[in-house]
Order: C-alpha cells, then structure tokens, then sequence
C-alpha cells in the first residue's frame, strides 16, 4: 500500500487548476497557429491571431485566460494500492480548487441550486469529479475548466439504431452549426457514441482530453473523426461564428457498447478556451 | 474590412443610424455590466417600482462577468458572455432607452426587431479574448448588486474598447452575412 497524504493532492490539484486557467495546452496552441493559414477569411485570420495573443498574454501576466474561468471537471483514477491519509480526496480536491480560486483570482461561477436562489457558492466548489478504480499506485488526475457558453451549446440525442452512420454525422453537424458564434470557436468537438443516455455525455467529455491531432486507434473511428472534421469546417461557421473555414481545431470520438434497441450519441462543445491538464502523483 | 469607427457613449440616434453590420468600432466612456442574474433582479425591481439601478437612457450594457482584479489591476479578464441569455429582458430595456448591449453570439428575432424599432444596435466582442480586452478597461465601480458577486452592476469606464457591430437598426447581421460567404454545406434546421 502506498500512502499519499491529502496535503498533497491539495497542493497539486490547486496548482493544476492555476496552470490550466493561465496556460492554454501546448498542442492547442499550435494547432490554432497552424490553422491560420486555412484561415479564408480575413477577419477569421485576424481572430485566430487574437486568440493567440491573448494566451501570450494571459500566460505572461498569469491572469486567466477567459473571465468564465469554468465548471471544475476531474476525472480522476485511484491506484487500487493506494492509501489516502489526513483526509479524504473530494475534500482535498474541492479544497484544491477552493484555493486556487482564491489565490488565483478565478470567478466563482457555480450556483448552489438551479432553478429556485441560483445563490453563487463563492468558491468554484463543488467541483464535478468522476472517479474510477484502476490497477496500481498511483492517482492520475485529469482536470478541465469547463466554460458555460460552450457547455450551453452542447446536446444529446437518444438515436435509433436504423437511424445509424448517417445519423450520428447529422446529429454532430448540426450541433455544431447551431452551436456556432454562441459557443466561441474554433472547437474541439468531443463526441461519445453507445453506452447510456447518461454516459454517451461522459465519453463526450473523456474525449476532449485526447491531444490535438491523435486519432482513435479503430481505424474505422478515426476515418469518421477526420470525415466529420473535414465536414465541420464546411459549415461556414467560422473564428468566433463570423464567417470562415476553421470552425474546429479538432473532433474526437469516443465508443462503448450499447443497448440493442438504442443509439445514444452526445456531443460535447470545447470553445477555444480549451483548458485542460492532467497529472499524476 | 470597414475602417474603424471611433464612438462615445452615451449613444445618440445620429450615431446609431451610422452605424451597418460588420463595422468595425472603437468604444470609449462609461458602459454598464449585467448579465443573467443582474438583467432579472432588475427587471423585476422595474417591474414593482418603475425604477432601474441606473439612468439607462442612451447607454450601452456589456454582458460580462470578470474575474477578480489581481493586486494592481483595474479589472481581471473581461470578455463577453453570451448574449441570447439576456433576450428575455432585452426589448423591455431597448424600449426604455438602452441604445447599446455587447456580448458575443446571436440575437434572437425578438431582439433584432426590438434594435430597429427603438433605434439600437448589438455590438460583438472577440469572445474569449478576455486577458486582452480587460486592458481596454479603465476604471470599475459596483453600482448596484453587489451581493451577485461577478454578477454584480459595474460602471466601467472603456477606452477604444473593440467591437465589431452584429446586428443593426436595419436588421443586418454579421453573423449570417459572414457564414453565408463560406458555407460550403447545408445542413437542415
């Protein structure tokens, strides 16, 4: 059994939630560079250039990157060897972004209930973590900072399965169409298709953290993921919707198994404030 | 590309009846934050008193909630929220002489024919871009609400804020006029 002490997993989610916020990824940032010169309209190039600026600058002066600094997501996997001392881990992860939100200058942009006060909690918790149980000793901890507008734009679909291959493309087109100025592209589009309701939206989001440009290992999959890219930036939609050829930077797919009589099929909006990060300890 | 066209608030009908989807704008002097929470409690507050926080007559309201101020900043990063949230209290607002909101994304029609009939436009911010446009922010001051947090009424003080107008008096729109050029696909409603 290996022992890690929740002081730890506090100091580390705090300053993974930091970096993220400051620092768009690497991968991102260079596929936006990249993109420009797909860019056919000139005011969609002008604002590729901004969003570049703009993650030069908010890594620079270490301030956030977009002032919806986000819903905190974690995906988060426990080595089964593991032991959590001095606490247990959703506190110590909430306190992690409790305090990065404080000392990071972050908004506080939760509500404690949806529909009856909509009071803010202050303090960026709770945040949403998924957990998982996996072999091992180690805890890997995904973090993304998920922002409203582009999670607004975000649908679900219970399909039928006649409705196949043709009908998850349109499903995924136009989410992203409709989606559009609203949601600040260019996107990452995640999409999850098979398991429940419930979880096709769970692999949505897992597949936003696959690095730019890496397709999924089913040929088949990547096939589509390249189709429905391609198709993507047909739609006209553009740099922030105003017109252009890069809509998304890029579009993931992730599958699993699914119902005889169902198609679920989710599809997960990321704006280009794409912040995301992962660790382990 | 239209050259830029350099403006001061509070808006007048002259300036409005100049300004055409797609120019590009600089704004300067005071503007209003509000966004979902504040645009509620206001309207419902007008609605028992007939009053509003503020003096709303030509003024333009930016749809944002920023992020804390760093020790030494005016304001943290700034960028708009989207705008078809406010929608609901938009004409209401129009209708009582707002002449202006900033957000980012479309309008619904109700909102686009509530600009021609009162004489407004909607401008659009580079979403997203906030670390750049909260250096275009001069001053902040909560007004009103400030129990709403970043959701509270601020007087900011703008200088050559960029905007780029979305929807006009004459019902033109950036966005459908701009994808319409590139859409290579149809995909139905």
């Amino acid at each position: 059994m290996r022992e890690i002490h929740v002081d730890l997993i506090i100091q580390r989610v705090k300053s993974m939630v930091m970096d993220a916020e400051y620092n768009l990824p690497d991968d991102f940032v260079k596929a936006v560079d990249t993109a420009k010169a797909f860019e056919e309209s000139p005011t969609g190039k002008e604002i590729l250039e901004t969003i570049l600026q703009n993650a030069q600058v908010s890594s620079k002066e270490q301030v956030a990157y977009c002032q919806d600094t986000g819903y905190p997501v974690f995906f988060i996997e426990v080595g089964q060897d593991v032991h959590i001392t001095g606490g247990n881990i959703k506190d110590a992860i909430n306190e992690g972004v409790r305090q990065a939100t404080k000392e990071g200058y972050l908004r506080a942009s939760l509500a404690f209930d949806p529909v009856f006060e909509r009071k803010n909690t202050g303090d960026n918790t709770p945040a949403l973590i998924y957990f998982d149980i996996v072999p091992g000793d180690k805890i890997k901890i995904k973090f993304a900072a998920k922002g409203g507008g582009s999670e607004n734009q975000s649908k679900q679909i219970m399909l039928k399965p006649a409705d196949g291959l043709e009908g998850v493309k349109k499903f995924v087109l136009k989410t992203i169409a409709n989606a559009g100025p609203n949601a600040c592209p260019p996107f990452t589009v995640g999409v999850g298709i098979g398991g429940t309701f419930d979880y096709s939206a769970v692999l949505a989001k897992k597949a936003l953290f696959r690095p730019i440009g890496e397709r999924h290992s089913d040929p088949r999959i990547a096939m589509l993921e390249e189709e429905l890219l391609s198709l993507a930036n047909q739609l006209g939609v553009g740099p922030l919707g105003f017109g252009g050829t890069v809509t998304a930077i890029d579009l993931k797919i992730e599958v699993a198994p699914v119902h005889i009589a169902s198609l679920p099929v989710a599809v997960n909006i990321q704006c280009h404030a794409n912040r995301h990060n992962e660790i382990e300890i | 590309m239209s050259e830029i066209k350099k403006i001061a608030t509070p808006l007048t009908d002259e300036v409005i009846k100049d300004l055409k989807a797609g120019d590009r704008v600089l704004l300067n002097g005071y503007v209003y934050t509000a966004r979902d929470a504040a645009h509620k409690r206001m309207l419902e507050e007008y609605e028992k008193t007939g009053k509003l926080p503020f003096d709303i007559k030509g003024q333009v309201i930016y749809y944002v909630g920023p992020t804390p101020p760093k020790p030494g900043q005016v304001i943290g990063s700034a960028g708009p929220t989207t705008a078809y949230r406010m929608d609901k209290y938009t004409p209401k607002l129009l209708e009582l002489g707002l002449k202006g909101t900033i957000g980012k994304g479309w309008r619904g029609h109700e909102v686009k024919e509530a600009l021609k009939k009162y004489k407004a436009v909607y401008f659009a911010a580079f979403g997203g871009t906030a670390a750049l446009l909260s250096k275009h922010i001069k001053s902040s001051e909560i007004i009103a609400y400030e129990d709403l947090g970043p959701e509270a009424i601020r007087k900011l003080y703008f200088e050559d804020f960029p905007v780029i107008v979305a929807n006009d008096m004459y019902g033109g729109d950036v966005f459908e006029e701009g994808q319409k050029i590139y859409r290579k696909i149809e995909i139905d409603p």
